[in-house]
């Protein structure tokens, strides 16, 4: 594996340009060293990982040779693919004949209270606000059950909450319980922002999870964890924690207007299985985007 | 835990401390090895590139090449010059005497950790005797001022907030004066989460700075940052202007090669780091711990050095020859508990094995068993101590008793222990093994 084939000179200019760069150099007759280095450049400066930026350039070099060409075209097309079939989305409709519980799980400060907002604000529109509860689950960091509780009143939305320190548990399952007295169909349930190398707090998670499996018979019960898109490799290691610890179903990408490129998200889907459902990219309550496979290809690639 | 410490540079390491001599061709193995490593520590890009390309320069020098040890010598370099990027004489916090207002202002993106760093600064200088005001300036996030509220309180310090009010600038300005009249020698103002490219916020926390000219500007940034890190603190420094740089989320097993990629595109210091979610856990800043952790290789120098304080080299080898005889008893294993209180506490000894730090989780620790052990053992006489094969049924009642432990645990101590010899006497006659461990350790061969 070898990954700077030369020193080069430092590169400058932006990434757009670098971009462009590529496939001006895809046009080139034949696609040599110098091209290699420049793709593997371009996708671990988009935080895809150095391991995985090789391997992706290996396969590229294969199917090239596989299908005998050299051919600019080609090599755009094939590439793009490669990167596609590593993506995995999901919708994350709810099923509108029973009650929907979306857990949502993360470290700290990724975003998991304003994703829930925006969540909120996103579904309101398809099955009626009405029809949505909040869970107020974040019951250890300061304020964030007034946080969601803002969000609440700002969006007409109900938030079944209980005293800060409460358990978590017991916040979600009084939701639960309330949400099916009152014929609602969505609960997005907050939970606090905990590291995943505390195995206390995964610990704890685990527990919650059990509580609200046991009490959400019928229900439709997901796990969505959420990822910062500024967060390098370690994305990977949170993603593999909780995923080992609840099982989850769908990753939720915020700060994407970081213009971080989200490379990490190759190795979570490709290593996980896990489709990715939205991207945040602003602190209006309509910045909650479906993923869009093409346009996040066109930006990691500066197309 | 021992399968865990292998980490990937150790393992580097490891192969060079085995050859007496650098090839050209083995720094430049090393070199693509230490490169990926520091990709995967999410150090950009390329400033791995312009650092990699110097360190080849010196470790192609003599002094490598006819190094007594060559494989130490190439980890000297890499870890002595990432030190040096790393530290700064700056690094401690630039505040005034009681007679005036210093100001220091946070900023960063939304979720860095802002408030709650606020927070530990603010009760750390409390402790450090300063009169320490926050104030509240985060008005776009929803419940931020109440958060500080709550924080501010844990931390014993005063919270000024003005509810409702919606420019950061004014509730900036009425602090700093509230605080001057109020005879505070210190303001910390939390503002709100902003991406590097939101004009408007970024020309609002550049207001509020130039309003109350903060002694210290610190940049709060996430350690798990990535790629982007550099684009981030570009703009924070050009737009606004940083005197020093917080890392948080240090308890995260993210190795942190963002704080390589702030230092050398800010070129200001790394004054702190976040490491919990305590109040109390905010640490000075290490460069030389950074640079092991960046490099994966734990703190090994100085364990390397504290190692060497606490055993001579003498006993190291009266212990490898009971080790080898399964003569180890009770005695020795005391020894070690001393040894190991010597070098500061099992946490921070932990923190300090390559690959150890962020894997193994603290609140695993058994640190009152260890110390349930020693009260125990100091419970036996010295020939129970030397042979533990003759402590019956009323010994160890009496040593229970002694030690305010139970039968119960003191058969679990001998269990142990008794695994413990059988174990080491397994190590001691693998050579290969031994050998492996005790140059890691004593920086021998």
């Amino acid at each position: 594996m070898k990954l700077f084939g030369r020193n080069k000179q430092e590169t400058t200019g932006s990434r757009e340009s670098k971009g462009f760069r590529l496939f001006s150099l895809l046009s080139s007759s034949s696609l040599s060293d110098a091209f290699y280095t420049e793709l593997e450049d371009l996708m671990v400066e988009g935080d895809m990982g150095v391991r995985l930026a090789v391997s992706v350039t290996e396969e590229l070099k294969t199917r090239l040779k596989n299908e005998k060409t050299r051919d600019e075209a080609a090599a755009r097309r094939i590439l793009r693919d490669i990167l596609r079939e590593s993506l995995l989305t999901d919708s994350l409709r709810p099923d509108p004949d029973v009650l929907n519980i979306d857990l949502i799980l993360g470290v700290n400060g990724v975003g998991k209270t304003t994703t829930i907002a925006k969540l909120a604000h996103f579904y309101a529109a398809e099955i009626g606000k009405e029809k949505i509860v909040l869970a107020a689950g974040d019951t250890f960091r300061a304020a964030a059950i007034d946080q969601l509780a803002v969000h609440g009143d700002r969006l007409g939305i109900r938030v079944v909450r209980h005293a800060p320190g409460a358990d978590p548990g017991a916040v979600i399952y009084d939701a639960i319980s309330s949400a099916k007295a009152k014929n609602s169909s969505l609960i997005l349930a907050d939970t606090a922002g905990r590291m995943h190398t505390k195995s206390h707090l995964i610990e704890e998670l685990k527990k919650i999870n059990k509580i609200i499996e046991n009490k959400a018979a019928g229900c439709r019960l997901r796990k969505i964890l959420v990822l910062d898109a500024t967060t390098g490799q370690n994305s990977v290691s949170q993603a593999e924690i909780f995923h080992e610890a609840v099982g989850i179903d769908a990753v939720i990408l915020t700060k994407y207007d970081s213009l971080s490129r989200g490379g990490n998200l190759f190795a979570v889907c490709r290593r996980f299985g896990l489709p990715i459902a939205f991207t945040g990219v602003g602190e209006g309550y309509e910045d909650l985007k479906p993923f869009d496979t093409e346009q996040f290809l066109d930006r990691f690639l500066g197309e | 835990m021992l399968e865990k410490i292998s980490d990937q540079f150790s393992n580097i390491f490891r192969t060079l401390a085995g050859t007496r001599v650098i090839t050209e061709k083995n720094i430049t193995d090393a070199v693509e090895e230490i490169k990926i490593a520091l990709l995967e520590a999410d150090v950009n890009l390329r400033i791995v590139r312009r650092f990699i390309n110097s360190t080849i320069e010196e470790a192609k020098g003599e002094t490598v090449l006819k190094a007594v040890n060559p494989g130490q010598q190439f980890t000297k370099i890499v870890y002595d010059k990432l030190t040096d990027l790393l530290g700064d004489s700056r690094s401690k916090l630039e505040l005034r005497g009681p007679d005036t207002v210093s100001v220091i202002l946070m900023m960063g993106l939304q979720g860095s950790g802002k408030t709650t760093t606020a927070a530990k600064l603010a009760y750390r200088l409390t402790r450090n005797g300063r009169r320490v005001l926050l104030a509240a300036a985060d008005l776009v996030r929803p419940a931020a001022v109440e958060q500080l509220r709550v924080m501010g309180k844990q931390a014993g310090v005063e919270v000024y907030a003005e509810d409702g009010e919606k420019d950061a600038v004014k509730v900036a300005k009425n602090a700093l004066a509230y605080a001057k009249k109020q005879q505070f020698d210190t303001l910390i103002i939390d503002t709100a989460g902003r991406i590097h490219l939101d004009e408007v916020l970024m020309k609002e926390i550049a207001a509020v700075k130039k309003a109350v000219s903060p002694l210290e500007a610190l940049f709060v940034a996430d350690s798990m940052t990535g790629q982007q890190a550099v684009e981030i603190a570009k703009e924070f420094e050009e737009k606004v202007g940083m005197t020093g740089v917080v890392l948080t989320k240090f308890d995260s097993d993210a190795r942190g090669g963002a704080a390589i990629s702030l230092k050398t595109v800010t070129g200001k210091p790394l004054k702190f780091i976040g490491t919990g979610e305590k109040i109390e856990n905010l640490e000075e800043f290490f460069p030389d711990r950074m640079a092991s952790r960046i490099l994966g290789m734990g703190d090994v120098v100085s364990l390397v050095e504290k190692a060497q304080e606490a055993i001579d080299q003498k006993e190291a080898e009266e212990l490898e020859a009971k080790m080898a005889k399964a003569a180890f008893t009770l005695e020795d294993y005391l020894l070690q508990f001393q040894r190991v209180k010597k070098m500061g506490s099992v946490k921070n000894l932990l923190q300090m094995i390559p690959g150890a730090a962020g894997q193994i989780d603290e609140d695993k620790i058994d640190l009152d068993g260890m110390k349930k052990e020693e009260a125990m053992i100091l419970s036996m006489t010295i020939q129970e101590r030397r042979n533990h094969r003759i402590i019956g049924p009323s010994r160890k009642k009496r040593i229970a008793l002694g030690s305010g432990t139970t039968v119960y645990d003191v058969n679990r101590l001998l269990n142990k222990f008794e695994k413990m010899r059988l174990m080491m006497k397994k190590v001691a006659k693998n050579k290969k093994y031994q050998e492996n461990l005790l140059s890691q350790f004593e920086g021998r061969r």
